[in-house]
């Protein structure tokens, strides 16, 4: 892990502490410890069940949806705890924005989704403007700018992952939370969201849940290899095994479990 | 298949022609279940429209009850029955949705909620004659509370009248349209309310499947983007609902259209010669004057006229349910 701790610390935009994650009484990822680069892509990777979702959704709160999930450890967002107390798990999600696995427009006109986030959080500027903005960026506009009032439910899988995008830029984040976001799309679709993230990646810092090697390799500057603690395969606890830039990792791990997951000997 | 058949493997007594005829069997006795209902309704519709379809005339829809079967009409029961139907609606709607929506958004799972759940379960069969016997206590005659022997008209020397409609009548802050009579008494207020205690549990229920419908990728988008619980119910889940909870709301209003026995101990059976003026008027309603009809003893009341307010009736009936219909289909999201 420390071999690639060679960038200063105002590059680092979140810092997980002894982070440990329990669903009820079930611990799911247990004494995470990460530095997620700014304007980098991040890449989670590992097999089924070990908790790279869970991971993901700590970094904006987003596991407490889940009435019985419980988070221990220290997140520091731009070196604040967003688990501190008095911090309103609202305002971080606004900062650090979330596409899910299954694109998820919500049942409006494409303008209305776009403009939903900006709207609910009080945005003074020009809406015509953001809306936009924001579908450009997502690489959307071009396909929709004549039909901004057409339901979002009318576009193709990948039109709407990228609607989605485009609806999580427009709240202006710093942060981008991606899971598995072309798990859903034919090749082509998630070729384009492979772009679309390269782009973005000036602007934005991206942290991405996949289950492609090839898309890890591909996309990520960054790659986290989670899988279960082999200590105790009863209990499937999700612990961190390697941590380092995506190229020395793919050519070279330094741990035996990520070349085996890598190459494909297991997962 | 065949060859497996006529081969001396003895191990398996196919019986193909047995088994494939007690399947036919079953499928016509189904067919048969199915039809019952059917056949009930159809002979239903044939007698009443046999024995009422020539009494439906203008005077059933104008005329007040009469001593003469051919003038008689249920005039104050229709109009009755409508207002009695949109106050209901109007006391219902807020007080379900609100339910629905703590128990499905923001209730924390616990015994508490759990047991709440199975109550409400239990309220929608309890049998409408008792909540009949609950509004009349609570907002027919409040406990007796206004009554001129009462400990809090004394108490507070509140200037109550005595009498049928008696009580205490007062306008809030003077205004004229919010003009108050306590107890409520045989008003329509009182009715409407024991008819939202009636359909609460239909309500709440119908609400509740038409908010857990709504994919939770929806809510998990919304508080993505940093929405606050309110605002992910308001603008995102309650938009989508609204067409399942219209129809679960139109379907209970419907069941209380029909409904009687509460109203009867209401004391909503009596002899209405008049449109009621305001919400604290006297009324009744179709089925008390169809009950009514078939009370007295001349054939044209107990069948006719009867069979015909039926009519009236059921047609109000179906045309409710035709617009839960529409509305579930026209607005209904193909996601």
């Amino acid at each position: 892990m420390s071999a690639d701790q060679n960038s200063n610390n105002h590059d680092i935009v979140i810092t997980t502490r002894q982070l440990s994650v329990y669903y009820g009484k079930q611990l799911a990822i247990r004494d995470i410890d990460l530095e997620i680069q700014r304007h980098k892509i991040t890449a989670i990777i590992g097999p089924s069940g070990c908790g790279k979702s869970t991971l993901l959704r700590s970094f904006n709160r987003m596991n407490e949806l889940i009435p019985t999930a419980r988070v221990e450890g220290k997140v520091y967002y731009n070196e604040k705890n967003i688990y501190a107390e008095g911090i309103d798990p609202v305002s971080i999600r606004r900062h650090i924005g979330m596409v899910f696995q299954k694109p998820n427009p919500f049942p409006k006109s494409i303008y209305d989704n776009v403009a939903f986030g900006a709207r609910i959080n009080k945005y003074q500027g020009n809406m015509d403007e953001l809306v936009e903005r924001s579908l450009r960026q997502a690489a959307l506009w071009d396909e929709v700018k004549d039909k901004l009032k057409d339901s979002g439910l009318a576009l193709s899988g990948g039109q709407q992952q990228r609607l989605c995008i485009a609806r999580a830029l427009a709240t202006e984040p710093d942060v981008i939370l991606m899971d598995e976001p072309a798990s859903a799309l034919d090749p082509i679709a998630t070729l384009r969201i492979e772009e679309l993230m390269e782009e973005l990646k000036q602007n934005y810092t991206i942290i991405v849940v996949t289950h492609n090697m090839q898309q890890a390799s591909r996309v990520s500057d960054m790659t986290a290899f989670l899988s279960i603690d082999r200590s105790n395969l009863e209990a499937r606890v999700g612990i961190l095994i390697e941590y380092g830039a995506t190229q020395r990792m793919f050519i070279k791990p330094e741990m035996q479990g990520t070349e085996d997951y890598i190459t494909g000997r297991f997962g | 298949m065949i060859a497996s058949a006529e081969t001396n493997n003895s191990d398996f007594k196919e019986n193909l022609g047995f088994r494939q005829k007690l399947g036919r069997f079953f499928d016509v006795l189904l067919l048969i279940c199915t039809l019952v209902g059917l056949v009930v309704l159809a002979v239903l519709l044939v007698d009443v429209a046999f024995e009422g379809g020539s009494w439906i005339r203008p005077q059933l829809f104008t005329n007040y009850h009469s001593r003469f079967p051919e003038k008689a009409g249920m005039k104050s029961g229709i109009v009755g029955s409508l207002i009695l139907i949109g106050l209901t609606g109007l006391f219902s709607f807020p007080i379900g949705v609100g339910a629905a929506i703590y128990l499905e958004e923001y209730a924390p799972k616990n015994w508490l909620t759990n047991f709440i759940n199975i109550n409400i379960n239990n309220l929608s069969g309890v049998p409408s004659i008792v909540y009949g016997m609950l509004g009349l206590t609570v907002f027919g005659r409040m406990f007796g509370l206004f009554g001129p022997d009462s400990w809090l008209v004394r108490v507070f020397n509140i200037p109550v009248t005595t009498g049928m409609q008696g009580g205490w009548q007062f306008n809030l802050f003077g205004i004229p349209g919010l003009a108050i009579q306590l107890p409520f008494g045989r008003s329509l207020v009182a009715g409407a309310m024991t008819m939202t205690l009636l359909i609460l549990p239909v309500v709440i229920i119908a609400s509740r499947e038409a908010i857990r419908a709504v994919p939770p990728s929806i809510r998990e988008a919304a508080y993505g983007l940093g929405a606050t619980r309110w605002q992910t119910v308001s603008t995102q889940v309650l938009p989508v609902a609204v067409p399942g909870i219209l129809t679960g709301m139109i379907l209970a209003l419907s069941r209380a259209v029909g409904e009687t026995a509460p109203l009867l101990i209401m004391g909503a059976f009596t002899y209405v010669p008049f449109l009621p003026e305001s919400i604290w008027d006297q009324f009744t309603t179709m089925p008390i004057q169809i009950y009514n009809w078939i009370t007295l003893p001349q054939e044209d009341y107990r069948t006719h006229l009867a069979a015909a307010g039926i009519i009236v009736l059921l047609a109000v009936l179906l045309s409710l349910n035709t617009i839960a219909v529409y509305l579930r289909n026209r607005f209904q999201i193909k996601w």
